[in-house]
């Protein structure tokens, strides 16, 4: 009984160090030092419309645009998820299988062989923001095309929104799709 | 796989062991009663804490301080369970979420007490952000101080010291470790990007012209603890794979040093507290060696990738990249799966379900060993088991008593032990085989797949891990009340027992130290209780690991 009784105190005085004063002291420090970051990194376009999140991705299927990496839940943010595929799953060999022909008709200038294996896969959120540097350069030759911009000038956005590894060590470098569509929406 | 990637790995290693001995002897200091410095820092205030609680610092015996653990976690799991069950009803719900349903709340609450975090829900849609910021953070900090409570009071016994005050522990885990880490650590987050907002989902208008909803929520705050506490549940479905929940490569560095940051150091807090830093020093080392083995093998199977998309003549420098996010890599993702398993966090940053056989395997043999680290406190507890088990067998093979710091191990440490053992694989074996005979609709990947789904989840439930293979329909009664008792008693079951052993230890008489002494503090113990361990784990999973990823990966 004892211990009940000063479980039930120990409880409350936790509850308010632990849920009401540690929450609200990082939401406040966070709101006053970093809002833009606490609220979510909105992007907002020339005419203050918020476009997206430059951490969350979405979907894109204009041959002028950058594509992203394939997502089941099409890039809902208001969940997140993959199939969940197993390697040895025969509905991943089929879909990889069906990307790759969609590929081959979209990028009729690129063979297979450069088309990057992160653009045929799933991300773990469904909802990667990035591609690999290789995926954005393969693309090229298509977004070129559709858009009318000059190869050498979409490399050079390619190059303005890749970000490196992190302290240059950690991770992976990494293009973000939005941002870089951003800049190609505002060059065509 | 390139350099620069190994380097990292091999960086961040190297940061752990450098930060292992000076915070084991910040954890030896902090939960010793005697008066020194961190007691005069922190006293005023745990006082206050104290004086509410209606907390005494005086000693409890053994039988105490295991029925204040179990009592106060029990009371606690109730708690959590009913506010989850009127979410609904209960203010700071932007997003309108109902009711969690019996079965559901009944896991979830249990989840997270027992520092598992297994979740059978989705963070978007299954729970309010008050249950989030509430009941859930508050478990996700209740839990890993029980943890470590448990591992200073076992530690104590084995050195012959009173159990202490299982109230003055747990508090102190709170004011000590925990909410100094935590605070800090969620601020760094947020500058990383991590949200921190009560706002509701934010909507945007995308440059092909849809509507986008994108959830988000106080993460950084939730983030933080989850880590640091070795909780592992993700405040968005898909954990730390979210771009919100981790957005760069720095707070994936982050998250694994934090993930690592006490139970790395327990072995030297233990060394510490055993008067002779070198008897935790092997252990460490010993245990290091293991998750250096473990990360070996799983980058190698990640960065070959899948040979079923290989062969389909796409360029694939990356590895396996189904289930991995672009800013990690393989790298960077096989490490995480291996460090959040042996650290028994259960974050994820990819999709475990879809790791190449061999790269689910090390996972899943990194919970079913769980010493290779080991959680907030319980890891630690369980490779102080082992070593009193490779003193036991050395003790048998060499015909001399075995000891361990002095004290004699006998029949009934013995037999506590080997309940304790004997009660993890049954945990997971048995309701493995229940699962697959009577609930094979609910497994989503077809072959020798399947069967690694069920067992990943009973043995991560058993692990108090709570990652999972998540193409599991696991949202089911039958999965959230057996996967829920599985994670109580692999949690509360083994507390006890060893208890019991530390409590029957410290009654002990020492016994000097002699030449005929076998010696707990040398390379060769560590290579004993290495062995033990391997040897113990293979002979009781090894059938298992076989008819799952070793068949799968022999049909890719």
């Amino acid at each position: 009984m004892r211990i009940i009784w000063m479980t039930l105190r120990t409880t409350f005085s936790v509850a308010i160090v632990c849920c009401i004063i540690y929450n609200i002291a990082v939401w406040a420090v966070a709101q006053a030092a970093a809002p833009d970051k606490a609220n979510g990194s909105l992007i907002e376009n020339a005419e203050g419309q918020v476009v997206g999140s430059s951490l969350i991705g979405q979907s894109f299927t204009d041959p002028g645009y950058f594509h992203g990496r394939v997502s089941s839940i099409d890039y809902d943010a208001n969940g997140s998820g993959t199939p969940n595929y197993a390697p040895s799953n025969p509905e991943l060999l089929a879909r990889a299988e069906q990307s790759i022909t969609d590929w081959q008709s979209q990028n009729p200038d690129v063979p297979v062989s450069e088309l990057p294996i992160d653009l045929i896969t799933n991300s773990g959120s469904g909802l990667d923001p990035h591609i690999s540097p290789a995926s954005a350069e393969a693309q090229v030759p298509r977004v070129s095309g559709a858009t009318g911009i000059a190869a050498e000038k979409l490399e050079q956005m390619i190059a303005e929104h890749t970000q490196g590894r992190s302290l240059g060590l950690f991770g992976e470098p990494a293009v973000n799709v939005l941002e870089l569509n951003m800049a190609v929406q505002a060059a065509r | 796989m390139t350099t620069i990637s190994i380097l990292a790995i091999v960086v961040t290693l190297l940061i752990v062991v450098l930060l292992a001995k000076p915070v084991g002897l910040y954890l030896a200091a902090a939960f010793d009663y005697a008066p020194n410095r961190l007691n005069r820092i922190y006293g005023p205030v745990e006082r206050i804490i104290y004086k509410i609680s209606g907390i005494r610092e005086d000693n409890q015996s053994w039988k105490m301080y295991a029925a204040s653990l179990i009592g106060s976690n029990a009371v606690m799991i109730l708690i959590v369970y009913l506010v989850l069950r009127f979410q609904g009803m209960l203010p700071l719900n932007p997003a309108g979420i109902a009711n969690m349903e019996p079965s559901l709340a009944f896991n979830t609450a249990i989840s997270f007490m027992a520092n598992t975090d297994l979740q059978h829900y989705s963070g978007e849609s299954g729970v309010s952000y008050l249950s989030q910021a509430s009941v859930l953070v508050f478990a996700m900090f209740v839990s890993p101080a029980t943890g470590l409570a448990l591992v200073m009071a076992f530690i104590r016994g084995l050195t012959g010291k009173a159990a202490g005050n299982f109230f003055v522990d747990l508090i102190r885990g709170l004011t000590r470790v925990l909410l100094p880490v935590a605070f800090v650590s969620a601020l760094l987050f947020v500058f990383m990007g991590v949200p921190q907002t009560f706002e509701p989902a934010a909507t945007a208008t995308t440059l092909e012209g849809a509507q986008q909803t994108i959830a988000r929520g106080p993460i950084a705050s939730f983030l933080a603890i989850k880590e640091v506490g070795n909780n592992g549940g993700g405040f968005l479905g898909v954990n730390s794979a979210h771009p919100f929940e981790n957005p760069s490569g720095l707070s994936n560095l982050l998250q694994i040093l934090l993930m690592m940051l006490v139970t790395s150091a327990l072995p030297f807090a233990y060394g510490k507290m055993a008067g002779s830093i070198k008897q935790g020093r092997v252990l460490f080392v010993s245990m290091l060696m293991m998750l250096i083995i473990m990360t070996t093998l799983s980058l190698t199977a990640e960065s070959a990738g899948n040979p079923a998309l290989n062969n389909l003549g796409i360029q694939h420098e990356q590895g396996s990249m189904e289930g991995k996010e672009v800013r990690f890599g393989e790298a960077q993702s096989a490490f995480y799966s291996v460090i959040t398993t042996a650290a028994e966090t259960g974050a994820v940053n990819t999709m475990h379900d879809t790791l190449t056989p061999i790269g689910g395997m090390v996972p899943l043999a990194n919970m079913m060993l769980n010493t290779v680290f080991g959680g907030m406190g319980v890891g630690f507890v369980n490779v102080l088991m082992y070593a009193i088990i490779a003193v036991f067998l050395s003790g048998l093979m060499v015909g001399r008593t075995p000891e361990f710091l002095g004290r004699k191990i006998e029949g009934k440490e013995m037999k506590l032990i080997a309940v304790t053992l004997l009660v993890q694989p049954f945990l997971i074996l048995v309701p493995t085989a229940i699962a697959l005979a009577t609930n094979p609709e609910t497994i989503s990947n077809p072959g020798f797949h399947g069967l690694t789904q069920a067992l990943y989840e009973f043995t991560s439930a058993a692990a108090n891990n709570g990652s999972g293979f998540e193409g599991l329909g696991d949202a089911t009664t039958f999965w959230n009340v057996s996967t829920g008792i599985v994670m109580f008693l692999g949690r509360y079951i083994s507390m006890v027992t060893l208890l019991a052993v530390a409590g029957s230890l410290a009654a002990k008489k020492p016994i000097p130290e002699s030449s005929g002494t076998f010696r707990t503090d040398t390379a060769m113990f560590g290579a004993v209780f290495v062995g033990i361990v391997l040897i113990v784990g293979a002979l009781t999973f090894f059938p298992a690991l076989v008819l799952g990823p070793i068949a799968e990966q022999l049909t890719l």
